[in-house]
């Protein structure tokens, strides 16, 4: 047994062992719909003999979901979803049961002009738009806005629902809990999987009492091993287990997980007057659904989403295509909403929340080894989104509950969870569903935005329409090789290393002075809505950190560090936990992390070929807010 | 007296304050909107008591601490589960409404009632334990009137320490105005303890710890008794949420002095 030092040596430690039938990590919508699922068939016949522990025969079942968040509300999206699985799960929602829900009531696609001039485009970009502002007349172009007069069919969420991620984990979990047969622990990190062999054994809960970098202070306390019949992995894209797996395992032939996004999104409430004007009746009505692009920049598409009680979710997606090394997420967040189609509506309203998560946008084609003795791997992480229809949320759902039938369909044979029996019962009744045909379709719908904005839409749009029988293939590469380093894109651009040492002499974050520095204008703060982005940690992220736990964002090689020009990680940090030195060496601040994962895919340096510089494992805290 | 105690931990449940707290006014009077949506912890000023409490325990083989705590079930149940890792307890649950501003003395009734009832309490162990402020919507007064209603009168508020000692008689640290203690020597139990902070750090979340209270919180929740509060004819003419105030402003070569100077200047304007 053994922990961490800060040279990554290993040392000799007790540690408290447990014994327990399922362990799960991570809850999310694929967690919440495993457990939905299991403890409903648990609650009809609990004396069933399928429900007894075998790990302590004589007593039920020993379920423990471990989630590393201080609270299973702390989920970070405001999310649309066709919602058809959790609606099956649940025939009688009543979306009044569940703050911020509400139905899709309609949906628009608008492409966003630049109003101001500095966005960066193409000189094909820049004619398509002179072509829109001069026919803008006639083509009903208004407020530097193309509203597109149709949607795609694959785009739509129709009969779907708006809603609150953490909201929704919270109305889960609490259901859960309720049946008294599942335990939630919150605030509790799992820092890796255990082994026997090639079989999962368990898991190893974090150390707490120690240092930075790991080692034990006077309140030492060894994370405990958790053994399991069977550990469910549930800790999404960037989960510490998963990563594990990963590693340990490898991908299947020819899968990578090399695509990513920042979603980073503000939760507002609007001014009263938008909806109580009866002479500028306003559009955002409860269910009211936007998706945009072309700003800020062509790569970063958009999204407003309308709950009820006159809050909105906007917000932004950073792809890990857009290959500028000094992309950004918070400050473009800041001139997206001020875009005159959004501000209209926007203007004078009111912070209530912020947040970013990264998103697993390799799809099928990131998924990894499913199932394995002593395993099985459900949700984002085990590549259910469906890249095509930007959708996740109730693929997610979809694979808790395959899992949850296949594990019950073994308890009731009593037969143990190999690898063997998990593909027999929980892979193939993945394969054989929609999702899984859905994730196929979609599997190559995105290739084509590593050649570009024009050619990832036609692509998208081929095997959208196409039922993904045609597509644009491209190999993509992994994730740090996809920032072009120094690229010149314009004779304006500045150096990042430039704006870095902008950014330590002027005190500003790097994000600020990167935009500045190429001609976008300050930010005109007015306390409510547009503010710093450390404020926004304070008024809209509520982020909060226990002490006692390691560091999660971890350098692998430091002179990497110091001599990469790009400072990726720097400048795409959703909650500026990552600073620069004098030295030129980003640090990392775990009290203001968010959790987002985005310094795992925005680091341009790699020292083995395929990962980047900078390891994320697992940590405790992060976001407290449960509007997300 | 010895030394083995019967600690009983009166504790509330309060909505997380990072979240976005947005008062409203219903039926029932004022309340907190989507309050039964909002995170809830266990109220800090208890929480330290209850990690005393856990501590003294801890030092005193034979010693028992309870935690009662008056909320609805589902969301007591989801603060156990962080609380539970934190201290060895037996959980006393009352299930209550949440939301509005309870009577003091409808909560203080019902906390004392349940104290009254639980088997095998030795009154001449007993210390009652509980915020001496509450973040909440207390009114300060729940804990005495818990150990009035006992017919405890030896009772301190604002305590930061307690030393037993072998004869069973303790020394109480209360805070008093000008950052100062007062000492106070009690005989013995009875005693109500109305915590401020304590010593004490926040423990560590220790997993054997948490498995081992669900073994009792998970029956004692399905067993809670509801418990109705009467408002008893107490109106509130008006509450608010404190204040936020934050303003950010850049600002270069400027001295740490020109700027303490400055956010002095502030707070005495505001």
């Amino acid at each position: 047994m053994s922990i961490q030092s800060e040279t990554g040596a290993e040392l000799q430690v007790e540690r408290q062992t447990m014994e327990v039938d399922i362990a799960c990590v991570g809850f999310g919508p694929a967690m919440g719909g495993f457990l939905t699922t299991l403890t409903r068939a648990w609650n009809e016949n609990p004396a069933e003999t399928a429900f007894e522990s075998k790990v302590s025969p004589g007593i039920p079942l020993q379920v423990l979901c471990y989630e590393r968040a201080d609270d299973i509300a702390s989920g970070v999206s405001g999310v649309v979803t066709r919602g058809a699985a959790i609606r099956q799960s649940f025939p009688d929602l009543n979306l009044a049961e569940i703050p911020m829900a509400a139905a899709i009531t309609s949906e628009r696609l608008l492409y966003l002009l630049d109003p101001i001039g500095a966005s960066r485009r193409s000189r094909l970009c820049h004619i398509k738009d002179a072509v829109l502002r001069k026919l803008g007349p006639f083509l009903g172009v208004r407020d530097d806005a193309f509203h597109m007069p149709w949607t795609p069919g694959f785009l739509h969420k129709n009969g779907g629902l708006v809603m609150s991620m953490g909201q929704f984990n919270q109305w889960v979990g609490s259901q859960i809990m309720a049946s008294g047969l599942v335990q939630i622990w919150p605030g509790t990190p799992v820092t890796r999987p255990l082994f026997a062999g090639g079989a999962v054994t368990g898991i190893r809960l974090a150390d707490q009492g120690v240092d930075k970098q790991g080692c034990p202070g006077e309140d030492f306390m060894a994370g405990m091993d958790v053994r399991a019949q069977l550990t469910v992995v549930g800790d999404g894209p960037y989960g510490a287990i998963g990563q594990a797996l990963n590693e340990k395992l490898g991908m299947p032939q020819g899968n990578a997980k090399h695509e990513w996004a920042l979603g980073m999104k503000m939760l507002i409430e609007l001014p009263p007057e938008n909806l109580a004007d009866s002479d500028r009746p306003s559009p955002l009505k409860p269910g009211t659904v936007w998706h945009t692009f072309g700003y800020p920049e062509p790569e970063i598409f958009g999204f407003l989403y309308v709950h009820p009680d006159r809050l909105v979710s906007v917000g932004i997606f950073v792809p890990s295509w857009m290959s500028d090394p000094s992309r950004t997420a918070y400050r473009y967040l800041q001139h997206y909403i001020q875009h005159p189609a959004l501000w209209k509506y926007l203007k004078d309203g009111t912070l209530r929340s912020w947040g970013a998560k990264s998103l697993d946008e390799s799809g099928r084609r990131g998924e990894p080894f499913l199932t394995g003795d002593g395993f099985a791997r459900i949700g984002e992480g085990s590549g259910s989104t469906n890249i095509l229809t930007n959708s996740g949320v109730d693929e997610a759902w979809t694979t808790g509950t395959q899992l949850a039938d296949a594990v019950l369909e073994l308890l009731r044979a009593r037969k143990p969870f190999t690898h063997e029996n998990l593909s027999a019962t929980y892979e193939s009744r993945r394969r054989a569903s929609a999702i899984e045909a859905a994730a196929r379709e979609a599997e190559h719908a995105r290739d084509g935005f590593q050649s570009g904005m024009v050619r990832g839409l036609m692509g998208m749009a081929i095997a959208g329409l196409s039922g993904g029988r045609f597509s644009l293939n491209a190999n993509i590469p992994p994730p740090y090789k996809q920032i072009h380093h120094a690229k010149a894109y314009f004779a304006e651009d500045i150096k990042a290393k430039d704006a870095a040492a902008l950014a330590l002499m002027d005190g500003r974050p790097l994000h600020d002075a990167l935009l500045t520095a190429r001609g976008w204008p300050e930010i005109p703060f007015d306390g409510r809505l547009l503010i710093s982005q450390q404020d926004a940690l304070l008024m809209g992220g509520k982020v909060q950190a226990l002490p006692g736990f390691a560091d999660h964002v971890v350098f692998r090689n430091a002179g990497l560090c110091i001599d990469c020009e790009d400072k990726t990680c720097i400048a795409m940090c959703s909650g500026q936990a990552i600073t620069l030195s004098a030295d030129l060496m980003p640090v990392f601040e775990r009290e203001k992390c968010v959790h987002c994962g985005a310094c795992v895919w925005n680091c341009s340096q790699s020292a083995d070929g395929e990962r980047g510089n900078i390891e994320f494992r697992a940590g405790a805290g992060g976001l407290h807010s449960a509007e997300n | 007296m010895t030394n083995e105690l019967h600690i009983v931990v009166c504790a509330g449940i309060a909505p997380d304050p990072l979240q976005t707290l947005e008062p409203v006014t219903g039926a029932t009077g004022p309340g907190l909107k989507n309050e039964m949506m909002l995170p809830a912890i266990l109220d800090p000023w208890a929480a330290s008591a209850l990690f005393e409490a856990a501590n003294l325990a801890s030092r005193f083989p034979g010693s028992k601490v309870w935690l009662v705590s008056l909320g609805p079930k589902a969301k007591l149940q989801q603060v156990m589960m962080t609380v539970a890792q934190k201290a060895i307890f037996e959980l006393v649950p009352i299930d209550a409404p949440i939301g509005g501003f309870a009577d003091a003395h409808a909560t203080a009734g019902a906390l004392a009632d349940a104290i009254a009832a639980l088997p095998g309490l030795d009154r001449e162990k007993l210390l009652i334990f509980g915020g001496w402020e509450s973040a909440t919507r207390g009114a300060g007064v729940t804990l005495q009137l818990v150990g009035e209603r006992l017919g405890i009168t030896d009772q301190f508020q604002g305590v930061d320490q307690i030393d037993l000692h072998d004869d069973g008689s303790f020394e109480v640290l209360e805070r008093v105005e000008g950052g100062k203690h007062q000492v106070s020597r009690c005989i013995g139990a009875p005693a109500v303890l109305g915590w401020a902070t304590g010593n004490l750090a926040e423990p560590r979340n220790n997993p054997q710890t948490g498995m081992a209270n669900m073994r009792t919180i998970m029956p004692a929740l399905q067993k809670a008794k509801l418990a109705t509060l009467t408002a008893n004819g107490l109106h509130y003419s008006s509450v608010s949420l404190p204040k936020q105030q934050r303003t950010t402003r850049v600002v270069k070569d400027r001295s740490p002095d020109e700027i303490a100077a400055e956010i002095v200047a502030w707070i005495g304007a505001n």
